[in-house]
């Protein structure tokens, strides 16, 4: 029984709306989460890389959601130069329909009611002010009356569009991604392989993330610039056929990743935004899973005080407690890509080449930075501020 | 649930975005970098809504499959509009 009024509504299942719900159910609120898919965690559209801490601040992990524990990053240049780095802490490579699946699961825990395939086409407004949302389930329209809406509709965050937010995002740093699920690809299985330079993944990158028994996650991601001229399909195709010719594609899809800063408002009288929609993925990796519970653990817990307090305008706190925990961060990365991005595929090879002339035991990604650096020192400054803002 | 339809679109005859049909795989990249918010997408339809478009193109160099062309003869209504 859909109520007429909820305290939230969370707009997407991902797993930046669940923690939103979570954290603002989790105070006595009540909340409904609207999800426009069928399933929530399906389809992925995701490299489904996540660090250990960054899952493990939001829940505990578990090996049925788990495909492989990662160890090492192997960075390999346009001449195939392999640019090994290990790591003490280690990562994981997400099985991403059913983590989703049990994300959701502690927001309905935490008292969220959730319904799938509702598709929010608007928003209702009171005085200028959100007020609520408009929803097709079942062949209905309902419309249903919230104290705070919070828009966690990914890549598309056409939500905070209808708000009147400025949630577009400049063609040129949008990620365009496309990634398969493939059998008979050999790679270690401790192991994150990333390639680089003009032939693989011009102003991106392609990877190649191990799901344990010869299965893996191949997908890769070029810049809207890039795409104007060859698409991101073109490029792994071509690199599928290279690399590995008798691999069978399991699963194929198309995917989006705005790589760019924090939208500059991410909250307005009765709306907030989190996770994609809000531009909150990291713009150097493109890794958004983390970043996007974090925006939503932020934004649940202050939608779930403003509503405890009667104070609607608390809400308007989001944006600065999100640019003191990762957006400002998210600035420098975002000046780091754009470096990055710009190198040449010499470039890439001499940083290879010179990195793996430090002895292996210091071999870290500081020191990759650092041999980038000697490479092109303007990018200085801005690898300095990643290491000294913490 | 009747018929889905997978995508719709032009009736003004001023369209030249053509979304193929059945190619699509409803990632909203198109819809993101939209500066007009042109583009309706639900779970499995996509479809431009055509007063509001205005050919910039953002959207076919967007888009990561290859579903997204321009026509040059302008696009057929392909199905009911809301």
């Amino acid at each position: 029984m859909i109520s007429k009024e909820y305290d939230v509504i969370v707009v997407g299942a991902g797993p930046a709306g669940s923690m939103a719900a979570r954290f603002a159910a989790e105070q006595g609120v009540s909340v409904l989460i609207l999800e426009k898919d069928r399933d929530v965690g399906y389809p992925v559209r995701c490299g489904e890389a996540i660090s250990y801490a960054g899952v493990a601040e939001f829940i505990t992990p578990d090996e049925k959601w788990i495909n492989a524990h990662i160890k090492k990053f192997a960075l390999i240049s346009p001449d195939e130069t392999e640019a090994v780095i290990e790591f003490d802490e280690a990562g994981l490579i997400l099985e991403r329909r059913i983590f989703d699946y049990e994300l959701a699961k502690t927001a309905a825990n935490a008292g969220a009611e959730i319904l799938t395939r509702a598709y929010v086409n608007g928003l209702l407004f009171n005085d200028g002010k959100v007020s609520g949302a408009r929803f097709e389930y079942r062949g209905e329209t309902h419309e249903v009356r919230a104290k705070i809406v919070i828009a966690a509709d990914g890549v598309e965050s056409r939500v905070g569009r209808w708000a009147g937010l400025k949630t577009h995002i400049d063609f040129r740093d949008m990620e365009c991604c496309v990634q398969v699920t493939a059998s008979g690809v050999k790679a270690e299985q401790d192991t994150c392989y990333f390639y680089f330079g003009q032939d693989y993944a011009p102003s991106g990158y392609l990877w190649v993330f191990p799901k344990g028994d010869n299965t893996a996650n191949v997908g890769l991601g070029v810049g809207g610039a890039v795409g104007k001229k060859r698409s991101a399909l073109s490029f792994l195709n071509s690199f599928m056929e290279r690399k590995y010719p008798k691999a069978s594609v399991l699963t194929s899809i198309a995917g989006g990743v705005p790589c760019s800063p924090t939208l500059s408002k991410i909250s307005a009288p009765g709306i907030m935004l989190t996770g994609d929609a809000a531009r909150q993925v990291n713009p150097l990796s493109g890794g958004g899973i983390a970043s996007g519970m974090i925006g939503g653990k932020i934004a649940g817990t202050i939608a779930g005080e403003a509503i405890k307090l009667n104070k609607p305008d608390h809400i308007l706190n989001y944006d600065k407690a999100w640019d003191d925990r990762l957006g400002k961060r998210h600035e420098v990365f975002n000046r780091i890509k754009n470096g990055i991005y710009g190198f040449t595929d010499d470039k890439f090879n001499s940083i290879a080449h010179s990195f793996n002339k430090v002895p292996k035991e210091k071999r870290a990604l500081g020191n990759l930075f650092r041999t980038a650096l000697i490479q092109n020192p303007s990018l200085l400054i801005d690898v300095a501020k990643v290491f000294l803002i913490k | 649930m009747s018929e889905e339809i997978k995508y719709r679109q032009a009736k003004t005859g001023k369209l030249l975005i053509e979304i193929l049909p059945d190619k699509c795989d409803f990632c909203g990249c198109c819809v993101g970098v939209c500066p007009e918010d042109a583009i309706e997408l639900k779970e499995a339809e996509i479809y431009i809504i055509d007063p509001r478009c205005t050919n910039c193109a953002k959207c076919i160099w967007s888009c990561p499959i290859e579903v997204i062309k321009m026509n040059k003869d302008g696009v057929p209504f392909g199905g009911t509009i809301k």
